[in-house]
Formats: structure tokens, sequence, C-alpha cells
């Protein structure tokens, strides 16, 4: 048996790209879709409404994991066979979309009233409504829930590894298999997870009193 | 498609899944019990303790708020025991008692966010005048600030209650037979992957509605109704 070394923390740092590109996918992806679904909840459209709620309620109620597996394996039975860097890009963009639309709603409901009708005064369309008026005011406040579910979401990643991708979890979990030392494999895998998520936290922070002085001023 | 649904097989395993539901919801109320009295001393501690102890507790909210509750798990379940060996101590915990562990130290680092929160949202005044009225420190604590601490950030700790329930099914990696535990054995079982997902998924929905229906009744009847924020009753009136 192997002992664990430089040359497996060099293995867990290469396996992090690999995080790092599943959440930066999960978010970007996730995060239109969560726009547009945002868009919709706050709309006038009590059809489009409930079809937003159903798509949010039914990932934000269930667990993650229970969700990879379902689309790893449900899309399996159409005939797709999904690499599990697909089947875990699609699980946590859903993830997100539902998490991201729930934040951006609150932040678009939270644009005084008053904004809405001044715009719709001066004859703007709905759409230029929000895109001049509204989005640009709600962005301010959703910036830091936004950075923090950034944190929840490279943390969420680490699941991925369960339906066997190989990002840093699962990267971990072969060098624990091949050394058997596992308390310095996931302290070191653990140690990396801080090193991403700690500074994201610290800047979320920062924007949050950044806004509240600029609000109480 | 040619794929043939067939749910028979999975709904013949009933009694499995009716065990590992169980679990599910002893396991969640066990660690959210655990994690709410962990939240409590330790945001307790982290805003009116003394220096060294505040850091320790902010070490902690920290560490665990920034890392994946899966590498939590895999170091208590697998790190703790290779370290104790070196120390000469023969500690194993079983799955359960590991996964119990790992769900109430990482549940108990995210109430004690929300509650801190909580306590600095009470006025200073509020403090002062109880000050000003002789009570003790602990008093004042007890009577004057948990009390309306804990009712604002009730919302917040029920909707992190449930994400707790949601988060339980993680624990199935180390093989803890709880509901998605037992939805990984039936589905060894008979190949039917994702009609057992599939019905696992339906019934972890229907369990966070529940227990968010427990939760809004038990704040109607102890707290009062919420106000809606101003932005939803102007929306209201329109």
């Amino acid at each position: 048996m192997r002992s664990f070394g430089l040359n497996d923390v060099w293995y867990l740092l290469i396996a992090t790209q690999w995080t790092i590109y599943l959440t930066v996918v999960a978010f970007l992806v996730g995060g239109a879709l969560g726009l547009w679904l945002a868009v919709v909840r706050t709309g006038g459209s009590r059809f489009g409404n409930g079809l937003a709620l159903v798509w949010i309620r039914s990932f934000q109620n269930t667990p993650l994991l229970v969700q990879l597996f379902l689309i790893y394996y449900g899309l399996g039975l159409f005939g797709f066979r999904l690499p599990p860097f697909v089947a875990a890009a699609v699980g946590l963009i859903c993830y997100a979309s539902a998490f991201l639309a729930e934040i951006w709603r609150g932040c678009i409901l939270s644009v005084p009233r008053q904004q809405w009708e001044a715009a719709d005064a001066l004859a703007l369309t709905p759409w230029q409504i929000r895109w001049y008026v509204i989005l640009p005011q709600a962005l301010r406040i959703a910036i830091p829930p936004t950075v923090g579910f950034l944190v929840k979401l490279i943390k969420n990643s680490s699941l991925a590894s369960v339906v066997g991708m190989t990002e840093l979890m699962r990267a971990a979990t072969a060098i624990n298999n091949a050394t058997y030392q596992p308390f310095k494999v996931f302290l070191c895998a653990a140690i990396i997870y801080f090193l991403l998520c700690f500074p994201l936290t610290m800047l979320s922070r920062r924007f949050e009193r950044q806004l509240d002085v600029s609000t109480r001023g | 498609m040619t794929y043939q649904f067939q749910f028979g097989a999975v709904f013949a395993r009933a009694e499995l899944l009716i065990d590992g539901f169980l679990l599910t919801l002893q396991l969640t109320v066990l660690t959210g019990l655990i994690g709410l009295i962990l939240g409590l001393s330790c945001a307790v501690i982290r805003t009116y303790g003394p220096r060294p102890a505040r850091m320790a507790v902010a070490t902690y909210v920290e560490i665990f708020r920034n890392t994946p509750f899966l590498v939590q798990l895999f170091l208590i379940f697998f790190g703790i025991p290779e370290i104790g060996k070196t120390f000469g101590l023969r500690w194993l915990p079983s799955p359960y008692m590991a996964g119990l562990a790992a769900l109430s130290v990482n549940i108990g680092a995210y109430a004690t966010e929300i509650i801190r929160a909580g306590l600095q949202s009470v006025h200073r005044s509020q403090v002062e005048a109880a000050e000003s009225l002789g009570l003790t420190r602990w008093q004042v604590i007890r009577y004057v600030i948990l009390p309306p601490a804990l009712r604002n950030v009730y919302p917040a700790l029920s909707s992190e209650f449930i994400l707790l329930m949601l988060g339980t099914s993680v624990v199935s990696v180390i093989s803890v037979e709880e509901l998605t535990g037992t939805a990984n054995l039936i589905q060894s079982e008979t190949y039917r992957t994702f009609e057992t997902y599939a019905l696992i998924w339906v019934i972890y929905f229907a369990l966070a509605l529940v227990l968010k229906g427990i939760l809004d009744a038990i704040a109607a009847r102890f707290i009062g109704r919420q106000k809606p924020p101003p932005a939803a009753a102007g929306a209201a009136h329109a």
C-alpha cells in the first residue's frame, strides 16, 4: 500500500478544475434559466406562474442526490447514454435554476411598486420596464445572496461524485481507496473546498455590508 | 421509446421503503433538535461569550459552512477512526452514528449563523431598558433578547429544517438505510432503477410539503401569523 503524498495533492488539484467547470456551467446555464423563471414568476400570467412554480418546487423540495440519480438513470432509459459530466451538469443546472429563480424573484419584488408605475406612465413596454428599470435595481440587492448560492453550488457539486463524475470528491475517494489514509485525503479535499468557498463567502458578506450602508444612508 | 415502466416490483418492497422513510424522519427530527440546541448555545457564545470562545465558535461555523457535507461525513466516518487508531483508541462508529453526528454538527453551524442574526436584530434600546431595570446579563439574554430573536428567525430556521430533511439523503452514501439508502437497495435487487428513484422523489416531495405545513401551523399557533412583506402586500392590492 502506498502513502498519501505530494503527487496525490497534485491529482486532487487537477480534479478540482472539474469541480470548477461543473459549478460554472451549472451557475451560468442554471442562472439564465432561473432569471427567465423569476421574470415569469413576477409577470402577470397566472398560467406561466403556475408552471414555473411547479418546476421550482419540484427541485427545491427534493434531495439533489435523488435528482441526480433520476437524471442519470432516467435519461438513460430514453436511450441517451450520457457521460457522467453531462448528467451531473443537467442535474445541477435544474437545481440551480430553481433556487436562483426564487432568490431573484424576491429581489425583483423588493423593487418599490412606484418604479413599475413610473415606468409604465412613461409608456415603456413590459419588457422595457423589466430590462431598463426593474432588473438593474434588483441586481444590486441580488448580488450578496447570489454569491452565497454560488458557495452552496460548489459544495453540492461534490454529490456529482456519487453518479460517477470525477471531480474533487471522487478523486479523493479514489486516492483513499489506494492509500487508505482517509483522514489525510479527505482533510486535504476539505481544505481545497474551503479555499474555494471561503473567499466567496467573505465577498458575499462584504457586498451585503455595502448594501446595508447604502440603503441606510 | 420501448421501455416499459414497472412500478409493481418496487411496490412489492413497500415494507423496506416504509422502514427507510421512518429512519429518514427519525434522523431529521433528532438532528434537528440537536442542531437547534447546538446552534442556540453557539450563537449565544458567539455573540456574548468571551473573545477566545467567540473565535472558536466562529471557526467552527466557517469550517462547516464552507466545506461540502459529503467531505464532513467522510472525515467523521472514515477519518476519525484512523486518527483514533494513532492515539491507540479503537472507535469505529456505525454508519448511523456517523451520519447522525455529521448531520448534527453540520446543521448546528447553519443554525448558529441564523440565530446569531436573530440576536443581532434585537434593538439596543431593549437591552438598555432591561439593564436599567437591574436584570442580570443572563436574564437579559433569556427573557429580553432570545424570544423576539427566535421569532424573527423562525422562517429561516424552518426552511433550514426542510433542507436538513432533504440533506439526510446524503448519508445513504455511507450505507445508512434511510429512504434513499433503501431505494439504492431496492433498485439493485429489482433493476427498476428509474421507478424506484421516481417513487422516493415523490415521497420526499410530499414529506417536504407536510413538514412545511406543520412548521407553518406551529408558527401560526405560537408566533402569530407572519405579516407579508410590504412588496408582496402592495402587489396584492393592485
